[in-house]
């Protein structure tokens, strides 16, 4: 009887041990660096947000860092990319280790003529979808205004399912000082895209503020 | 047709067609009014005995939590004095075997003592001095006339020389004697001394166990008064329970404090160990970790406790055989140990880690520390100390949590008797107030059938006065 006893519970004990809950907890964060133009110039103020997502972020998540400032977004504009240990002390290594990764990025890279957003947003959705995080966040350090080689076609229907799109650092163009409707215009054309693709969208200019990028 | 058309029955005037229907229902009401009074008091009569029944009921159930709650606040007081009674009893054991073990040992050291005294004062007593049957033969012979006979005269000097010769020798031996007496009587006095205190200590032995026996002569007066079911043993241990359930209940609040203040020392550690982003419903998998960590800790306290038989929250092991019990003792002692260990070396990782995290913070914010360094090693050891004596601190939560569980016993029948003692008022009250609803009821319905029943009392009245007036006519 006794033996019995003891099997049920070694078997209720791995039961409980061996089924964990299948929802995920962990954070996803995708940062599209636009560094075309004047953007460059905001490079230290990317930076100083990617420090503060670092410091932010926990063991077992994910952090992706890329530029969108090839004529088409691929592979080889992601600058780094991380999922953070589950032991506390190897993500901090980690986390050192791409702190250096975006140091040495922002202290050589170069201006281009090219933005391609569309194409670093859904480069983000697939790595956020693969790496399983638990809240997706796709974080766009630009100005909205796409820079596409001629002939490339990017006014189409993206699919953001269960993303949080934040804006950040939207700083108004030249053009835009002339008629600011032409900024407005642009934050509501991608608010409608996101929206409609079934993400969450939110601009966040105050940088000064970045506890609202995970708010909401 | 519509129903107003249908109600309607004085073509071209609603208002005469409704007086007409106002008529025609008084009239009907007026008719139906004996049917339709006893339907109301019947059905007030319903709701009333209905909530007087539910209001016995609920009565009946909190007398019967009434009596249940006095059984077993007069179990748990027995058990309680019994409890003392017995402790008292193995105060009363060890005092006896300390100090009365050593009886028979303590009666042949003073009946030694006393022999020895004995002895010393035979020998002490006074020897009389030597009989004087000579005196009388040196007074014939010193009566005898010497008549100027000089040979006489130097008989009689002799004598006298010897007799005073004898005088002082025999002063000095009788001297000798009493100085060998005295030396005697002295030797006696530490003998007397040592007996004298044997005498006190066993005189406060005896005083110790008379005051003891007077404590359990009062808690079985107590005990008597519990076991006669008397209502003032049962007032006092209410009393008794509900100042027990708010202290325990306070202790327990403290040591709540402690267990969460070790559940912070440990949870970040235990991220190291499990996984930092692992769940286990919603809760972290550490949190989950280091929360068990407590309180299995909490379950060895409460069974070291037990095996100490300090508390008796499971009888199982307060029945255990002293060997069993004290191997018990033995290995929840080396569990706490083990756990207490692992939790102050947890309490170290943690202080790594929060410097790992502070040092990872201030390089990615670019800050160079600045200030004075605080010695680091004093929170360091002050954690691992906490974290090494939490576990055995909380094991006492089994003293507080023993009384809060049986108090709460009382004071959950307390606030159970007083609930349903409120529900039979509410229905009482329910009860009456449906009854006087019913007569309101009876009153509302006269009051629009007032027309007929207005006439009905007039015709009444003058059928009661009409044999009055005939009476009169005959009598004029």
């Amino acid at each position: 009887m006794k033996k019995y006893l003891a099997l049920a519970l070694i078997i209720f004990s791995a039961f409980l041990w061996g089924c964990p809950n299948t929802t995920s907890y962990s954070r996803g964060v995708y940062m599209l660096l636009d560094t075309s133009g004047t953007y460059k110039k905001e490079l230290k103020r990317a930076e100083a947000i990617i420090s503060y997502l670092l410091g932010t972020l926990q063991p077992g998540d994910s952090l992706a860092v890329a530029r969108i400032d090839s004529g088409s977004f691929s592979e080889k504009d992601i600058v780094a990319k991380m999922t953070f240990d589950k032991r506390p002390s190897v993500a901090n290594q980690q986390k050192r280790l791409f702190k250096q990764k975006i140091d040495d990025f922002v202290r050589t890279a170069k201006g281009s003529a090219y933005t391609d957003i569309t194409g670093g947003v859904l480069q983000s959705v697939e790595f956020l979808n693969e790496a399983g995080a638990g809240q997706k966040y796709i974080l766009i350090f630009s100005d909205l205004k796409e820079d596409l080689v001629k002939g490339q076609v990017r006014d189409f229907p993206i699919q953001v399912d269960g993303c949080n799109v934040v804006a950040l650092n939207v700083t108004k163009l030249r053009s835009d000082n002339v008629d600011p409707r032409d900024y407005y215009q642009r934050v509501e054309e991608w608010r409608s895209r996101v929206e409609a693709g079934g993400g969450t969208w939110r601009v966040v200019n105050d940088l000064e503020r970045l506890e609202n990028i995970f708010q909401g | 047709m519509s129903l107003t058309k249908l109600l309607i029955i004085w073509p071209g005037s609603p208002i005469i067609s409704m007086l007409i229907w106002i008529v025609v229902m008084v009239v009907l009401l007026y008719l139906a009014r004996t049917p339709a009074h006893r339907a109301i008091y019947s059905l007030a009569r319903v709701f009333h005995n209905g909530f007087r029944l539910m209001s016995r009921s609920v009565m009946l159930a909190e007398q019967k939590l009434v009596q249940r709650n006095k059984e077993v606040l007069l179990s748990a007081g027995i058990e309680s004095v019994e409890r003392l009674i017995e402790r008292e009893f193995h105060r009363v054991n060890s005092v006896v075997k300390r100090d009365l073990s050593g009886y028979p040992t303590l009666h042949r050291a003073l009946s030694d003592q006393a022999t020895k005294i004995d002895e010393d004062y035979r020998e002490s007593s006074e020897t009389p001095p030597p009989p004087p049957a000579w005196v009388s033969a040196v007074e014939a012979v010193a009566n005898i006339p010497s008549q100027g006979d000089g040979t006489v005269a130097n008989i009689l000097s002799e004598i006298q020389k010897t007799s005073v010769g004898q005088y002082k020798s025999t002063m000095e031996e009788y001297r000798k004697s009493v100085g060998e007496r005295h030396n005697l009587l002295k030797k006696m006095m530490p003998y007397w001394r040592r007996m004298a205190q044997t005498l006190e200590q066993v005189g406060k032995t005896i005083t110790g166990l008379h005051e003891r026996a007077n404590v359990i002569d009062n808690r079985m007066a107590e005990y008597e008064g519990i076991r006669d079911k008397t209502d003032k043993a049962a007032r006092m241990l209410t009393a008794s329970s509900l100042t027990q359930f708010f202290i325990s209940g306070f202790v327990l609040l403290i040591a709540i404090g402690g267990a969460v203040i070790n559940f912070n020392l440990i949870a970040l550690p235990m991220s190291e160990m499990v996984g930092g982003g692992s769940y286990i419903g919603s809760f972290k998998t550490a949190n989950v970790a280091a929360m068990v960590i407590i309180l299995v800790e909490v379950a060895m306290g409460l069974y070291l406790m037990e095996s100490l038989r300090i508390t008796r929250l499971f009888p199982i092991i307060g029945h255990m055989d002293d060997k069993m019990r004290t191997r018990m003792i033995w290995i929840t002692f080396s569990i706490l140990l083990v756990l207490a260990s692992v939790e102050a070396a947890l309490a170290y990782m943690r202080d790594q880690i929060a410097a790992d995290i502070q040092a990872l913070r201030q390089s990615l914010a670019a800050v160079e520390a600045t200030g004075i360094a605080i010695n680091s090693w004093i929170p360091t050891v002050g954690q691992m100390v906490m974290g090494f004596v939490l576990p055995f601190a909380l094991t006492f939560v089994a003293i507080p949590l023993e009384s809060f569980v049986h108090s709460s016993r009382t004071v959950i029948g307390v606030a159970g008797t007083a609930v349903l003692r409120w529900l039979a008022f509410f229905f009482r009250l329910l009860g009456n107030v449906s009854r006087y609803l019913g007569e309101l009821m009876v009153n509302i319905y006269d009051l629009f059938i007032f027309p007929p029943l207005w006439v009905e009392n007039l015709i009444r009245d003058k059928r009661r006065h009409r044999p009055e007036i005939i009476v009169e006519e005959e009598a004029s």
